[in-house]
C-alpha cells in the first residue's frame, strides 16, 4: 500500500506547489503558468481516482473498523511536543477521505480549466490561480487531517482563501464588503468550533477523532462540545443563522463560486459533521436536524423570488446544505455523504453554466458598448436555448438532478434523505414532524425555483433583444467542464453496474455503506438504517410527486405564463414575495441588532477610554501633581527662600554696614580699640583665673 | 568567548556610542554615525546567532534546586557591601527575547536611515536603549536588572520627545512619568525582597532558593502579598495591563516609526518578562492566588483593546490598541500556570512566552508597514476625522485602492494583518491557541469571553485592510510609490519568521520549554 | 618705701602717661615720644624686678640695655617713616592720613 501513501501525499501537496509557483511566476509567463496549474490539478485528480480504485478493491480500509484502523495511522508528523501535550499532523486514510479527495481535485481541475477562459485578460490572472491552489491545498488538509487541531488550522486557511477569492475584484466596494462578511461570519462559527475543540481536549486529553470517539465522557459535556464544533459547520456551511455570507459571496468570480461555494468549502462543514458524527449525542443531533431543516426551507423560500442568477443558485446551495445537515441530524449518514458528492457535481455544473451565460451576456454587452444592464439578472435573459445549446443541456441535466428526478444522481441521494427524515419522524413522533415537512416542502420549492430559472433564462422570448442577438456559445474551455459534470450527474455513474434508476445500489453504495459508523453516541445506527429502508418507498413516491408539483407550478407560471389561482394579485402572496426577496430581512436584522450597536459601543468605548479615562482621570493626576507642586513651590519660594534664607543674608548685610563705621582710617582709634580690647581681656582673665 | 559573550551583547552598543562620540568630535559626516550604529547592531546580531547555535536550552535557571552557574553566565561581585553582583545569564525564557531584541534593533537602525535631524544624538540614544534592553533580559541580579530598567527609560524620553509627531512632548513626558511611577514600586519591591528574604542579597537565584522563607507582616498585610502587589504594579504598567494602559496609544502614535517598533516589540515584553522571571518564581503562592485576577485582567485587555481598536481612525493608533489586545493573550497564558492539568499549564505558559516573541515580530512588522505608508503619504488616517483641518476631507476615506499601486506592500500588509488576527499557518495563531487551551483548563467562562477576541481582532484588521487597500483609489493614493529594496530587506526577516514559525513552531518551543517548565514547577509547588 | 610695688607704681604711671600720649596726640612725633615713654616704663619694670627678685643674675639690666638700643633704632626708623609721611601728605598730623578709611 506504500505507493498509495505516496500518491496521497502528492495529491495533498500538488496544489501547494501550484500556489507557490504562481506566486513567484513573472507576469509574462502567466498564461503558461495557468496551464501548468491546471495540469498539476489534473494529475491530482488522476492520482485520486487511482487511490479510489485501490480503496474500492481493498475492503479492509473502513472507518469503523477500529482494529485495523489503528494500524493505519501511518503518517503522523510531530509538530509540537511538550512533556504532557502533543500535537502532530496525522492523516486519515479511509474511503470517506479518498472520495472527498477525488471530488475536490476533480472539481478544482475543472474550475482551473474553466477559469483559463473565464478569467482571461484579468490583470491579476496568476494571483487568481495561486489563490485557487492555496484553497485546494487547504481543502485537502481538512479532508485528510485526523485531528481536530489541524482540521481547525486548515479550516481557517480555507476561510482565508475564500476571503481572498471573494474579494478578488476588490475595486468594487461590494466585493470587499462581501469578503469581510464571509471571513467574519466564518470567524464567529470558528469561535464555537475552537471552544468545542478545547472542551474536548480538556475532557479527553486528545485532539484526534478516533481518540475522542472512544473516550468516555459525561453526556452533557459531549453534547455541548458537539454542538460547539457543529457551530463551526454552521458558519462554514452557511446554515441559518450564519448563512448570510454565502449570497454575498457571489461577488467573486463565478468559477470561484462553483468551486468554493458550491462544491467544496461549504461541504467542509458537512464533512466535519460526518467525522464527528460518532460522538454527537442524541440531543445534539436533534438540534442539528432542526437547524438543517430550517435552513433548507428558509433558503428555498428566499430563492423563489431572487432575480440574480447566481443568487438563486447560492440560496439553492444553502438549502441543499441544509438537506445534508438535516440528514446527518436524522442519522442518514450515507445519504448525507452521497448527497454531498452528487450536489458537488451538479451544483458546480449549475454554477459553471451560469458563468457561461453571464460571460456570454457580458461579451454581448461589450459588443454593444452598453453596460447598463446587469448581465446576471434573469429578467434580462430569455430564449437562450437556441443560442447556447450545450450550456442549456448541461444546466437542464443538473437541474433535473437537483430536483430529484429519477435517472439522475440527485434523485438517489435526495430520496435517501427524505427517507431518513420520515423514519426520524417515525421513531420520535410528536413535533418532529416538522423535519420531514420542511424537507418535503423545500423539495417542492426547489423544483419550483429551479424550473423558474430554466424557463426564464432559456425558454420564451428574450426580454432584451439587443443583447440576445449577440449571444453565442462559450468556448471549449468552458463547455468541456460543463459536459463532464453534467455527465457525472446521471444516476448510472453512481449505480454502476445497476441501471435501475430507482435503485441506489451499485459500486458507490457497496463501497461506502461500510463507512457508516456503528459505534456512535447518538443513534442506534442499525435501527436507523432499517428505518430508512422501510421509509424508502414512501419517500420515493413523495419526493417524485412533490418535485413534479413544483415543476408544474413553474411550468404554468413561467412557461405558459398563466396565472394559476390568480396568485399574483393575492395580497399575501405579494407580501410574502417581498419578504422572500428581501431574504427575510435577516441581514438587516443583523445590522440593526448586532453590528450597528457594536460599532457604536466600540466608539463609546474609545471615547470613554480616551476622553474620560485618559484625558480626565489619568491626566487629572498630572494636574493634581502640578497643582501640588505649585503650592509646594510657593511655600518653598516665599517662606523658605525669601523669608528665611534671604533674611539671613540681609541680616549679614546690615550688620556689615554698621560695623563699617569703625573703619575710619584714623590710627588712634584703632589703637584705642586695641587697648580697650586688651583691658577687657585682662579683666576677663582675672575673673576666670 | 563563552564567559564574555553576554557582557559583549550588553555593552557592545555602548562601545558603539563611544565610537560615535569620537567620530563626533572629529566632526565627521552624519552618515558615519549611521554606519557605526549599523555595525554595532549587526555585530550584536551575529553574536546572537552564534549564541543561538551554542545555546543548550535544557539548563534552566528558574528551578530552585541549585545555584550552580550555568553556561554563559557571569557572576562577579560588584558592590560588596550590599551584596550586589554583576550576574548575567541566559536561559530559555530570555533567549527568544534576546534574539528578538537584537533582530529588531538591527532592523530599526536600517529603518531609521532617513533621519536627518541630530543624527548623532538619535543613534547614540538608540544604542543606549539597546544596552538597557539587553541588560534587562540578561541580568540575574535584581539590582542590575533595575539599573538597566531605568537606563531604558531616559533614551526613550528623548527619542520620543525630539523626533516624534506633533504631540511628542506630551507623549514623552507622560510615558516617562508613568513608567517611572511603576519603577518606584519596583524599587520598593526590590528593597523589601532584599531585607525580608533573610539573605540580604539581590541575586535572583539565591532569592529563589530563599523564597519560601519570606515572611513578615507590615501594616496588617503579609509582606509577601505587599511585595507581589508592588512588583505587579511596576510590571503591569509596562505590559500594559488595563487600567494602566493609556500611555501606550499616545506614546506609540507620537513616536517615530523605529521607536514604535522597539517600544511595541521589545519594551512591552519586559513587563511580562519581569513577571515571569521575578514575581513567579519568588512568590508562587501569590501567583496561584492571583491567577484568577490575572485571567480577568487578560480578558479585559483583549476585549477592551480590540473594541477600542475598531473605533480608531488613525491607523497607527489602531495598531497600538491591537498591541494591548495581544498582550492580553500573554496574560491569559500566564494565568494558566495555576492549572491542575499538566497539559493545560504547559500549553498556557509556553503559549504565553511564544506569544511574547511572536507578537514582537508581528507588531514590529505592523508598525514598520504603517511607517512606510506614512513616509509616503504623510498621513495615517484610515478615515479622516470629523474635525480634520481640511473640512472637505472630513469623514472621507483616507486611502483606497492602495493594493493596485503597491502590490508587494499590500502582500506584506496582508500577511501582517492576518498574522495579527491569528490565522493558522502564521505564527500568531499557535501562541494564541496555546494560551487559550491553557487557560481553558481552569477558567472556562473567562476563556469563552476571551475567544470573542478572535472575532474582534479580525473585525478591525479586515476593515482597515478593506478601506485602505481595496476599493477605488482615493486622493492620497495617487502619489504612492512601491516599497524600496531597503524596506523589503527590513521586512523580509520578520515575514520569514512569521511564516516559518507558523508552519513549524518546534524550534521556538524547544528553546522555551525547559525554562518554562522550571517556572511551572516552582509555582505549582505552592498549589 | 623701697619696695617693688612703689617702682611698679611709677612704671605703670609712666606707661599710662605714654599710652595716653599715643592715643590722643595728633602730632606723629609726639606719638613717638609717647612710645618712648612706654618703652622706658617697661625698662623701669625690668630693673625693679631684677633688683628685688633676681639674685646673682643681671638679666633685667641686660634687658634694659637691649631696650634702650632697640628704642633708639626704632625711633630712627619711625622718624624716617614720619619724614616720608610728611613728604606724601604735607603734614605730620595723623588725622590727615585716612586713605585706609573703610
Amino acid at each position: 500500500m506504500e505507493y498509495i501513501l505516496v500518491y496521497i501525499c502528492t495529491i495533498f501537496l500538488l496544489p501547494l506547489l501550484s500556489f507557490l509557483l504562481q506566486l513567484i511566476a513573472p507576469r509574462s509567463l502567466s498564461s503558461a503558468m495557468a496551464y501548468l496549474s491546471t495540469a498539476l490539478l489534473c494529475l491530482s485528480s488522476i492520482l485520486s481516482s487511482i487511490c479510489l480504485y485501490a480503496f474500492y478493491n481493498d475492503s479492509s480500509w473502513t472507518f469503523a473498523d477500529w482494529g485495523i484502523y489503528s494500524a493505519l495511522k501511518l503518517i503522523e508528523i510531530p509538530w509540537v511536543t511538550l512533556p504532557d501535550f502533543h500535537i502532530g499532523f496525522g492523516m486519515n486514510f479511509d474511503k470517506l477521505a479518498v472520495v472527498m479527495l477525488l471530488v475536490v481535485s476533480l472539481i478544482s481541475f475543472l474550475v482551473h480549466l474553466y477559469s483559463i477562459d473565464y478569467m482571461r485578460g484579468d490583470k491579476r490572472f496568476s494571483r487568481y490561480f495561486a489563490y485557487l491552489g492555496l484553497f485546494t491545498f487547504s481543502m485537502n488538509g481538512i479532508v485528510l487531517s485526523n485531528n481536530l487541531f489541524f482540521t481547525f488550522i486548515f479550516w481557517e486557511l480555507v476561510g482565508f482563501s475564500s476571503f481572498l477569492l471573494i474579494g478578488f475584484w476588490y475595486e468594487k466596494k461590494s466585493a470587499g464588503n462581501a469578503a469581510n462578511k464571509a471571513f467574519l461570519v466564518n470567524r464567529v462559527g470558528d469561535i464555537g468550533m475552537f471552544l468545542g475543540i478545547m472542551l474536548l481536549f480538556m475532557s479527553t486529553g486528545t485532539f484526534s477523532f478516533n481518540g475522542i470517539q472512544y473516550a468516555d465522557i459525561d453526556n452533557g459535556i459531549m453534547t455541548i462540545a458537539g454542538l460547539l464544533i457543529f457551530m463551526g459547520a454552521v458558519g462554514k456551511s452557511a446554515q441559518v443563522p450564519l448563512h448570510i455570507w454565502l449570497p454575498d459571496a457571489m461577488e467573486g468570480p463565478t468559477p470561484v463560486s462553483a468551486l468554493i461555494h458550491a462544491a467544496t468549502m461549504v461541504a467542509a462543514g458537512v464533512y466535519l459533521s460526518l467525522r464527528i458524527f460518532p460522538f454527537l449525542t442524541l440531543e445534539a443531533l436533534h438540534v442539528i436536524a432542526l437547524i438543517g431543516a430550517t435552513t433548507a426551507i428558509v433558503a428555498s423560500f428566499i430563492a423563489t423570488s431572487q432575480y440574480d442568477i447566481k443568487k438563486i443558485l447560492a440560496y439553492s446551495t444553502v438549502s441543499q446544505l441544509g438537506y445534508m445537515v438535516c440528514s446527518i441530524g436524522v442519522g442518514a449518514y450515507f445519504a448525507a455523504f452521497f448527497h454531498l458528492i452528487t450536489h458537488a457535481m451538479f451544483k458546480a455544473c449549475l454554477f459553471l453554466c451560469s458563468g457561461s451565460v453571464i460571460q456570454a451576456m457580458h461579451h454581448s454587452q461589450e459588443k454593444l458598448h452598453d453596460h447598463s444592464k446587469d448581465p446576471q439578472d434573469i429578467r434580462n435573459m430569455g430564449g437562450l436555448r437556441s443560442k447556447m445549446p450545450i450550456t442549456f443541456f448541461a444546466m437542464l441535466i443538473s437541474t433535473l438532478s437537483l430536483c430529484g428526478v429519477p435517472l439522475f444522481s440527485g434523485f438517489l441521494s435526495k430520496d435517501s434523505i427524505v427517507a431518513g427524515a420520515i423514519s426520524y419522524y417515525n421513531s420520535f413522533h410528536g413535533l418532529t414532524f416538522i423535519i420531514p415537512l420542511f424537507i418535503i416542502l423545500s423539495a417542492a420549492l426547489t423544483a419550483f425555483y429551479m424550473f423558474r430559472l430554466i424557463f426564464l433564462v432559456f425558454f420564451g422570448e428574450s426580454r432584451e433583444i439587443s443583447i440576445y442577438s449577440h449571444i453565442k456559445e462559450s468556448s471549449y474551455y468552458i463547455t468541456a467542464p460543463l459536459i463532464l459534470l453534467s455527465l457525472l450527474s446521471f444516476a448510472f455513474i453512481f449505480t454502476f453496474p445497476s441501471f435501475n434508476p430507482l435503485d441506489s445500489h451499485g459500486w458507490f453504495y457497496s463501497m461506502l455503506s461500510t463507512v457508516t459508523p456503528f459505534q456512535t453516541l447518538g443513534y442506534d445506527m442499525y435501527k436507523v438504517e432499517s428505518g430508512i429502508h422501510h421509509a424508502h418507498t414512501s419517500a420515493m413516491i413523495i419526493s417524485i410527486t412533490v418535485a413534479f408539483i413544483g415543476f408544474l407550478l413553474a411550468y404554468f407560471k413561467y412557461y405558459l405564463k398563466r396565472d394559476i389561482l390568480s396568485l399574483s394579485t393575492n395580497g399575501i402572496y405579494i407580501k410574502s414575495k417581498n419578504l422572500f426577496r428581501n431574504k427575510f430581512y435577516i441581514d438587516e436584522a443583523y445590522e440593526y441588532f448586532i453590528i450597528s450597536p457594536f460599532l457604536r459601543l466600540s466608539k463609546i468605548a474609545s471615547i470613554i477610554d480616551w476622553n474620560y479615562y485618559d484625558q480626565r482621570f489619568i491626566d487629572s493626576w498630572g494636574w493634581i501633581t502640578i497643582k501640588l507642586s505649585k503650592i509646594s513651590s510657593a511655600l518653598d519660594y516665599h517662606l523658605l527662600d525669601q523669608f528665611i534664607v534671604d533674611g539671613l543674608a540681609r541680616l549679614a548685610n546690615r550688620s556689615g554696614k554698621e560695623l563699617q563705621s569703625s573703619q575710619n582710617g584714623v590710627l588712634q582709634s584703632y589703637l584705642f580699640s586695641g587697648v580697650l580690647g586688651l583691658i577687657i581681656l585682662l579683666i576677663i582673665i582675672q575673673q576666670l583665673g | 568567548m563563552e564567559t564574555s559573550i553576554l557582557s559583549l551583547l550588553i555593552f557592545l552598543p555602548l562601545l558603539g556610542v563611544v565610537g560615535m562620540f569620537i567620530a563626533y568630535t572629529l566632526k565627521q559626516d552624519d552618515i558615519i554615525f549611521k554606519y557605526i550604529a549599523l555595525l554595532a547592531t549587526s555585530v550584536q546580531l551575529l553574536l546572537t546567532v552564534w549564541l543561538y547555535f551554542n545555546f543548550d536550552p535544557s539548563v534552566a535557571l528558574s528551578s530552585n534546586i541549585s545555584i550552580n552557574p550555568v553556561k554563559f553566565s557571569v557572576q562577579v561581585p560588584w558592590i560588596e557591601s550590599f551584596n550586589i553582583q554583576y550576574f548575567v545569564g541566559i536561559d530559555g525564557l530570555s533567549a527568544p527575547l534576546v534574539f528578538l531584541t537584537s533582530l529588531l534593533m538591527f532592523i530599526c537602525i536600517l529603518a531609521s536611515w532617513n533621519i536627518s535631524k541630530h543624527v548623532f544624538a538619535y543613534f547614540a540614544l538608540f544604542l543606549l536603549l539597546d544596552t538597557g534592553m539587553m541588560g534587562v533580559f540578561l541580568s540575574l541580579d535584581f539590582f542590575l536588572f533595575y539599573i538597566f530598567w531605568e537606563v531604558m527609560l531616559l533614551p526613550m524620553y528623548f527619542l520620543i520627545g525630539i523626533w516624534g509627531g506633533p504631540e511628542r512632548k506630551y507623549a514623552a513626558i507622560k510615558f516617562f512619568l508613568y513608567t517611572l511611577f511603576g519603577s518606584v514600586f519596583l524599587l520598593l519591591g526590590m528593597i523589601s525582597l532584599y531585607y525580608y528574604s533573610g539573605i540580604e542579597s539581590f541575586n535572583l537565584i539565591a532569592l529563589i532558593s530563599a523564597a519560601p522563607s519570606i515572611s513578615g507582616e507590615l501594616w496588617g498585610f503579609q509582606v509577601k502579598y505587599l511585595i507581589w502587589i508592588a512588583l505587579f504594579i511596576g510590571f503591569a504598567i509596562k505590559v500594559p495591563i488595563f487600567p494602566f494602559h493609556t500611555w501606550l496609544p499616545l506614546a506609540h502614535v507620537e513616536a517615530p516609526t523605529s521607536i514604535s517598533v522597539i517600544l511595541a516589540g521589545v519594551l512591552l515584553k519586559m513587563g511580562t518578562y519581569g513577571l515571569l522571571r521575578i514575581s513567579y518564581p519568588l512568590l508562587p503562592g501569590e501567583v496561584v492566588a492571583f491567577a484568577y485576577t490575572l485571567a480577568i485582567l487578560g480578558v479585559i485587555n483583549i476585549i477592551w483593546g480590540a473594541t477600542n481598536a475598531i473605533a480608531q481612525k488613525d491607523l497607527k493608533k489602531m495598531v497600538a490598541y491591537s498591541s494591548i489586545s495581544h498582550m492580553g493573550y500573554v496574560l491569559l497564558g500566564m494565568a494558566a500556570v495555576a492549572s491542575t492539568s499538566a497539559a493545560g499549564s504547559q500549553a498556557g505558559m509556553n503559549g504565553a512566552v511564544m506569544q511574547m516573541f511572536n507578537h514582537g515580530v508581528i507588531t514590529a512588522m505592523l508598525f514598520l508597514l504603517v511607517g512606510m505608508l506614512y513616509d509616503r503619504a504623510h498621513h495615517r488616517w484610515i478615515v479622516f476625522p470629523e474635525d480634520y483641518e481640511k473640512p472637505e476631507l472630513a469623514g472621507k476615506l483616507g486611502f483606497g485602492g492602495v493594493s493596485n499601486k503597491m502590490p508587494i506592500y499590500s502582500g506584506f500588509v496582508m500577511v501582517a494583518f492576518f498574522a495579527g488576527l491569528g490565522l493558522p499557518g502564521l505564527s500568531g495563531f499557535i501562541s494564541e491557541a496555546f494560551c487559550f487551551i491553557g487557560r481553558f483548563s481552569i477558567f472556562k467562562f473567562l476563556t469563552v469571553l476571551g475567544t470573542l477576541g478572535i472575532l474582534l481582532n479580525a473585525v478591525y484588521f479586515l476593515r482597515a485592510y478593506q478601506r485602505i487597500f481595496w476599493g477605488e483609489e482615493g486622493a492620497s493614493t495617487q502619489g504612492l510609490s512601491e516599497i524600496s529594496i531597503r524596506e523589503i530587506v527590513i521586512l523580509s526577516p520578520l515575514l520569514l519568521l512569521v511564516v516559518a514559525l507558523g508552519v513549524y513552531p518546534a524550534p521556538l518551543i524547544d528553546i522555551i520549554q525547559p525554562a518554562v517548565q522550571g517556572i511551572i514547577d516552582t509555582v505549582q509547588s505552592a498549589l | 618705701m623701697n619696695t617693688l610695688e612703689s617702682y611698679m607704681i611709677v612704671a605703670s604711671a609712666v606707661f599710662c602717661l605714654g599710652l595716653y600720649n599715643v592715643m590722643t596726640r595728633r602730632n606723629a612725633v609726639a606719638i613717638l615720644m609717647g612710645i618712648e615713654l612706654i618703652l622706658n616704663a617697661a625698662n623701669i619694670n625690668f630693673i625693679a624686678f631684677n633688683r628685688f627678685n633676681g639674685t646673682g643674675v643681671l638679666d633685667g639690666h641686660v634687658m634694659s640695655v637691649f631696650i634702650i638700643a632697640l628704642a633708639a633704632a626704632e625711633a630712627a626708623v619711625a622718624l624716617a617713616i614720619i619724614i616720608n609721611l610728611y613728604r606724601n601728605i604735607g603734614s605730620v598730623d595723623v588725622d590727615e592720613a585716612r586713605s585706609l578709611r573703610g
